[in-house]
């Protein structure tokens, strides 16, 4: 009985339990000592482009790449939240590795096709949430027709760019006989693009009847597409979070040491108006990051809406962030040797993937503008006396 | 019997005896003094028990639930800054002369802090008050002061001694308002109406017996003030979409043939960034709550005034030609601190305050700066200078 109360203790948006702290710590330590930007820097200029022992341990020993996934299913069952404590900090560390193929995308897809999809898929994924392979999702953003055609156990298209593209297994959505459906294909013939991000990989796939194992169709594989696709967000977001926190301490310790006219830069008020706005800037980004992982978790808000407002905010916000680091390291902000282009161009990258901040805010027109009704409320005067007192 | 019980006691009592729906409110709230249930951390026949602050909520469940009037809604200087500051400055009986009627609202209070040339700079404000026997000479002029019309008494902030540091010559008063020499003109904002005062002191003779503090030590007592100001403003609404977003949206409703493409994503981003704020506040309450504030709660005043103006400015855009007519520019109801319900375009005139009023966007962001991401203070021309050597104009 005990055991079931404190299970079922619901979850407060926005407080963090002693269990999610100690998991962030973790994280963090090992990234620490694993993942510096030493290593970052030469694991983006070599192949493939991660380490695959610290991908095994992290979802080995740490156990930290599918915490969502429910225990049915092989997982540990924990929540969404957790996973986005783990995600920020992996966007804090630049962590390289398919992060957002495997753990933001295929991951929740295949959580969301359930008990049902058979041994294979649920072979694939304990071997995802293990971390021994991986795997990424190649699906179009909100609802459009795909591009790839199947027979049914081939597939024939052209992916032109598919983020962590070089995975294992690539889950793939394509129009098969029967209309949609989700398959999953080892094979492919996948190039290797070369990107903006060099911590996040993308590949070039032509399917040219490349063997493929159908995991669902119809209503199933819509669902589950959009269900990795709003998970990809949430997690996409709090990885925005993790690097824009990054970037304002950064900003600040520099601010803080930095000597021009024998003061300290973040003494004038230029510079330290300008960290006023990056410490807002995180701050939408962190509330509206951890209320799409809570409501998506616990049913809270419509998830497309909180997903949306969370996408638009990070995306834009990390990017400012960025961008304003830069400017307030000046000419050093600039080089190679400093990390700040690094975490510009990953909010770049981030910004442009899962749609655009511009494409999520119209998804937000749609669905608090469009369906608006008037409720007087707001009075307009027309210039004839005494008619604009509310 | 503990203290929530006492409270609770007492709280019925008043309700039995002197039933808000049938005496008249002074009687009510005067009875609420004479139980201790005015202010329950107050002492014993000061209008409290002298039992934690937390148990207000207890007696104000009772008051409230039969139909009393929060009586900080009449009187909130008085109620929010002046009875505590009296309370812990005051010298002799001077609580017990004044706050009796202050807790009936008998008494209406306001706050003579701000002058036409000491704004974000409090400290350097120059209202002179200088000592004459027993009694104190006031001379100088407040501005942007709320109820000083209906006020009775004054919480003032002057300087005794401009030989001193800037803030170590500020005493601390209580001016009676009808003293011979105070005069009160409303000040008529760029919206027409005026909510505030200006207040003009010539001689005003005040008995030192009404001084708040040791004389020289005024900074230290307004920061009393300040510090209830600040516990008793907040709480801003957790509900989606009201508010001057709000408005926007009712008006997009509204006015279908005004949309276009453009002006939808502008709304858009605009809704975006107040629900980001909003449950910014959201998350702010919540580890106020859980004890550990953090930092997303110091910028709400800087973001929610300067999404405020954002958009009003995207409602005018919006209305395109019909943005330019106007309601009533006639000075009406004067005191009444209603400005921003009129019309949009009156609405829109009222936010340009937002980024002035109550620490102006320029300074918060110092304090964001400084306070809370530890960033280190600008150089200042007034450090180490006594306050009649400082540049002013």
């Amino acid at each position: 009985m005990a055991d079931t109360a404190v299970e079922e203790a619901p979850s407060i948006e926005f407080v963090f339990t002693s269990e999610q702290k100690d998991l962030r710590k973790a994280v963090r330590e090992l990234l620490a000592a694993r993942s510096d930007e030493a290593t970052v820097r030469t694991l983006m200029e070599s192949d493939p482009g991660h380490d695959p022992q610290l991908w095994a341990r992290l979802g080995g020993e740490l156990g930290v790449l599918g915490l969502a996934v429910p225990e049915e299913l092989g997982g540990v069952g924990g929540t969404l939240v957790d996973q986005a404590v783990v995600a920020e900090e992996f966007g804090a560390a630049l962590l390289p590795g398919p992060v957002l193929g495997t753990v933001g995308l295929a991951i929740p897809a295949l959580v969301a096709l359930g008990s049902g999809a058979g041994p294979e898929t649920a072979a694939l994924l304990e071997a995802l949430v293990a971390g021994t392979r991986t795997a990424a999702l190649a699906v179009p953003d909100f609802g459009a027709a795909p591009s790839v055609t199947s027979t049914g156990d081939t597939l024939n298209g052209t992916l032109s760019q598919v983020v962590d593209g070089g995975a294992d297994v690539l889950i793939v959505a394509a129009t098969g006989p029967d209309g949609l459906g989700l398959y999953a294909t080892e094979g492919g013939e996948r190039s290797p693009l070369s990107t903006l991000d060099q911590t996040r990989r993308q590949a070039r796939v032509v399917l040219d009847g490349a063997p493929a194992r159908l995991l669902a169709a119809g209503d199933t594989a819509a669902s589950a597409i959009a269900h990795a696709l709003r998970v990809g967000g949430v997690l996409l977001a709090a990885e925005q979070v993790g690097g824009a926190q990054k970037l304002l301490d950064m900003t600040l310790a520099y601010a803080n040491t930095r000597l021009q006219f024998g003061r300290k830069i973040g003494s004038f008020q230029a510079v330290k108006h300008r960290l006023a706005d990056m410490l807002v800037l995180v701050e939408h980004a962190r509330s509206t990051a951890y209320h799409a992982a809570w409501a998506l978790q616990d049913g809270t808000d419509d998830p497309d809406l909180a997903v949306s407002v969370a996408q638009a905010t990070c995306s834009e916000n990390y990017q400012r962030v960025a961008a304003d680091t830069i400017q307030l390291h000046g000419g050093i902000g600039f080089t190679w040797e400093h990390a700040t282009h690094l975490y510009f161009k990953r909010a770049v990258t981030d910004a442009a993937l899962l749609g655009s901040a511009a494409a999520h805010r119209e998804r937000i027109a749609a669905l608090v503008l469009d369906p608006a009704e008037p409720t007087g409320r707001a009075t307009v005067a027309n210039g004839v006396h005494m008619t604009d007192q509310g | 019997m503990d203290d929530s019980a006492r409270v609770e006691k007492a709280a019925r009592q008043v309700v039995e005896e002197h039933d808000p729906k049938k005496v008249p409110l002074r009687e009510f709230l005067g009875a609420c003094y004479d139980a201790g249930v005015a202010w329950v951390h107050f002492p014993e026949g000061l209008g409290g028990l002298g039992v934690s602050r937390g148990l207000q909520a207890v007696a104000d469940e009772i008051l409230q639930g039969a139909g009393g009037i929060n009586p900080f809604a009449i009187n909130p200087i008085g109620h929010g800054m002046a009875a505590p500051t009296v309370l812990e400055h005051g010298q002799g009986d001077l609580a017990a002369q004044l706050l009796r009627p202050l807790a009936s609202t008998e008494h209406i209070w306001c706050q003579l802090f701000s002058e036409p040339g000491a704004g974000s700079d409090l400290a350097g404000l120059a209202t002179s008050a200088v000592r004459d026997g027993d009694d104190w000479v006031v001379n100088g002029q407040k501005v942007w002061t709320s109820l000083a019309h209906r006020a009775r008494y004054a919480l003032l902030l002057a300087r005794s001694d401009p030989d001193a540091f800037k803030h170590k010559g500020l005493t601390y008063f209580v001016m009676d308002m009808q003293a011979e020499g105070v005069e009160t003109r409303p000040l008529r904002q760029m919206t027409g109406q005026a909510e505030f005062n200006e207040v003009y002191m010539s001689d005003v003779r005040i008995p030192d017996s009404h001084r708040l503090g040791a004389v020289g030590d005024g900074w230290r007592v307004a920061m009393t003030t300040l510090m209830n100001e600040r516990s008793s403003i907040g709480g801003t609404s957790s509900v989606r979409g009201v508010g001057a977003i709000g408005d926007a949206v009712d008006l997009w409703a509204a006015r279908p043939e005004l949309r276009t493409p453009v002006l939808r994503d502008k709304l858009a981003a605009l809704w975006t960034r107040a629900e980001a704020q909003r449950l910014t506040d959201q998350r702010a309450r919540r580890s106020a709550s859980t004890g550990s504030p953090g930092p997303e709660g110091s910028i709400a005043k800087v973001v929610s005034a300067e999404l405020n103006q954002a958009v009003y400015e995207f409602c005018m855009e919006f209305l395109g030609p019909e943005a330019t007519l106007y309601g009533d520019y006639t000075l009406r109801d004067i005191g009444r601190m209603e400005d921003y319900r009129g019309g949009i375009q009156q609405r829109f005139l009222r936010a340009r305050a937002n980024t002035i009023e109550g620490g102006t966007s320029e300074v918060l962001r110092n304090v964001i700066g400084e306070r809370v991401l530890g960033l280190p203070g600008d150089l200042r021309a007034d450090s180490g200078k006594p306050w009649k050597e400082i540049p002013r104009g």
